[in-house]
């Protein structure tokens, strides 16, 4: 079967309007503007089967979000091929949206002022849901996100948490293939982001829905992901598992340790010190050349210790590690 | 259609609560009708000369440009201005919907909730509530049946011309972001060439032809003349021509200046 979703080469730019700071400065743009070019995206390729949940991750600014605004029909490639179910989404546009979802974590696609039963409804008559299947759709969100207490309520007075949860299902009324979240974890607590990531695995595994999910919440995507996309500035680092990943751009682990005094220096031959700050520090090791219990042990044996946790380098260090060795392959090119 | 006519019957709901501002606005409005009556009054009183029109049609001019004010373009949707600053006109262009289309519902909504809040206490107060305190003159006469009728058409298609121009100037967004370059000069073209503030037969002979040729004596002035009867019923055919085709033109160029807004939209933030 061929891919639901297919992208070539494809390149977005942006002009940004450059203005020298100050009084003088804005008097001279008036004259003379200096615009500097922005590649949002710069020749990303991939493609996606049907039912895939893929993370799409990256730094701010990295093109997540241009990908997304480019897949659902928004914002028109300079370059590019890309088809979403054997369509081009900027050219078939109205036809294009007909079956995808769409939500965009900072934003809210219900009436502001109306209920969320009545920003339902009105979704039902612009997507033409017929009333038979708009109501099992309907009941089933309501049941799978607990919306039954929200309905009445305006928009406006809604929490966070419980507005995303109306906007996941506002974004399925209409029974799409494909759904995109464009950081639908952004802002939300704990409790809220748990009930978001359940609900989409269970729409991903039970009802086939291939979802993109753009984040920086790396619970996100080990919670959810089968594949993950990395992109930085503009271009693809990385398209694989998870533990791809990790495995590609280094094995390391951190150990977080909470000393009894402040004015510690600690050593180890085996850990390198990524950063000191007051009471904590972070120790960065590789698990193949000292195990994690044997590390425990020579740091507690030699420093008094209040506390101490191992965890992962966050996503956003993975990511600029990469990106780092990216561009070093990139000049050692040259270089060549 | 139903997507459409869904769209905007929920606007205009929503638009209904500002009731408030509402009778604000109606207070300002019977204070600057009452003003421009007085001067107008002033003016016939010191003049013989034949004037293009009558004392009485001119104040039942003024009154339904007191009570239909709301109906003139003067200004870019707020809504959709917002939409497109922060950017959550991403979501406009998720839907099933010709964008066009979408924008002018929502134009249609935004001109007329505002309207009919007003037009009725307006229309009560200046046609009923004058005579009886005694200013028989300054009344908003009510108009024979033919009239009445034949203004409801005309007053329909500056409805349709009024969207027609909000919408292009909600188009012109998507260049400039905050459109308050377009606003200011619209606003200026809009209030002085439709006739809301002083009307177009007492412009100069010369400006004539200009100003009938021009879209905006659509909006006020040709609708407000046929209901004064300064414009006889028998003309109607020839002001809904004038109307119709700015609308038509106003349309095609609104839709051709969105396909071309369209490839280079950019998405506002994150």
């Amino acid at each position: 079967m061929a891919p639901q979703i297919v992208v070539e080469g494809l390149t977005k730019r942006y002009w940004i309007a450059e203005r020298s700071p100050g009084l003088l400065g804005s008097v001279r743009g008036l004259i003379r503007r200096h615009h500097r070019e922005l590649r949002a995206l710069d020749g990303i390729s991939f493609s996606v089967e049907r039912a895939e949940l893929i993370g799409y991750i990256g730094p701010n600014g990295a093109g997540k979000s241009t990908t997304v605004k480019v897949l659902s029909g928004i914002l028109v490639p300079d370059s590019g091929r890309c088809q979403v179910l054997d369509r081009v989404p900027w050219q078939q546009r109205i036809a294009h949206v007909r079956d995808i979802g769409v939500v965009f974590g900072q934003r809210t696609q219900l009436w502001w002022d109306l209920p969320v039963i009545e920003s339902f409804e009105l979704l039902r008559d612009i997507y033409r849901v017929t009333h038979q299947r708009y109501k099992s759709a309907k009941d089933e969100l309501i049941a799978l996100l607990d919306l039954e207490s929200l309905l009445d309520v305006p928009v406006r007075q809604l929490s966070l948490g419980q507005r995303m949860r109306c906007d996941l299902a506002a974004a399925l009324l209409h029974a799409p293939s494909i759904l995109f979240l464009d950081e639908p974890t952004i802002g939300l607590d704990a409790v809220s982001k748990l009930a978001v990531r359940d609900f989409v695995k269970q729409l991903n595994r039970s009802r086939g829905v291939t979802v993109i999910l753009t984040t920086h919440d790396m619970d996100d995507i080990e919670a959810l992901c089968d594949r993950i996309i990395v992109i930085g500035s503009g271009k693809i680092l990385c398209d694989g598992t998870l533990a791809e990943l990790r495995a590609r751009v280094s094995r390391e682990r951190w150990l977080i340790v909470d000393l009894a005094q402040t004015d510690v220096q600690v050593n180890d031959p085996d850990a390198s010190i990524v950063r000191h700050e007051g009471h904590r520090v972070c120790l960065g090791f590789d698990p193949q050349q000292v195990s994690p219990a044997e590390l425990i042990a020579r740091v507690t044996a030699r420093y008094a210790v209040r506390d101490l946790f191992v965890e992962n380098p966050p996503i956003e260090t993975i990511v600029a590690r990469l990106y780092a060795t990216q561009a070093d392959e990139a000049a050692m090119k040259t270089a060549k | 259609m139903k997507p459409y006519i869904a769209i905007l019957t929920a606007r205009f709901r929503t638009m209904l609560q500002y009731r408030a501002a509402a009778v604000a606005g109606l207070w300002t409005q019977v204070f600057f009708g009452l003003v421009l009556i007085m001067i107008y009054e002033a003016f016939y009183a010191s003049s013989d000369l034949p004037q293009p029109m009558t004392f009485a049609e001119v104040a039942s001019y003024v009154w339904l440009g007191q009570a239909l004010l709301a109906l003139l373009p003067w200004n870019v949707d707020t809504e959709v201005r917002a939409m497109v600053r922060s950017g959550a006109v991403a979501y406009e262009l998720c839907r099933p919907l010709d964008l066009y289309n979408l924008w002018f519902m929502r134009a249609v909504a935004w001109r007329t909730a505002p309207t009919i809040l007003r037009a009725v206490p307006m229309t009560a107060l200046a046609m009923f509530v004058l005579p009886w305190i005694g200013l028989e003159e300054w009344r908003l006469q009510i108009p024979s049946l033919t009239t009445g009728m034949a203004f409801a058409v005309a007053i329909v298609c500056t409805l349709l011309l009024s969207c027609a121009l909000t919408t292009l100037m909600n188009i012109t967004l998507l260049w400039t972001v905050s459109a308050d370059g377009a606003t200011v000069m619209l606003t200026v073209l809009v209030t002085l060439f439709s006739g809301m503030v002083i009307p177009l037969p007492l412009f100069p002979d010369w400006a004539q032809p200009i100003l009938m040729a021009l879209p905006f004596a659509g909006l006020v002035d040709l609708p407000y003349r046929i209901y004064s009867g300064n414009i006889p019923t028998s003309e109607l055919p020839r002001v809904l021509a004038h109307q119709i085709f700015w609308t038509a033109t106003l349309v095609f160029i609104g839709r051709w200046l969105l396909v071309r807004g369209m490839r280079r939209i950019v998405v506002q933030g994150g």
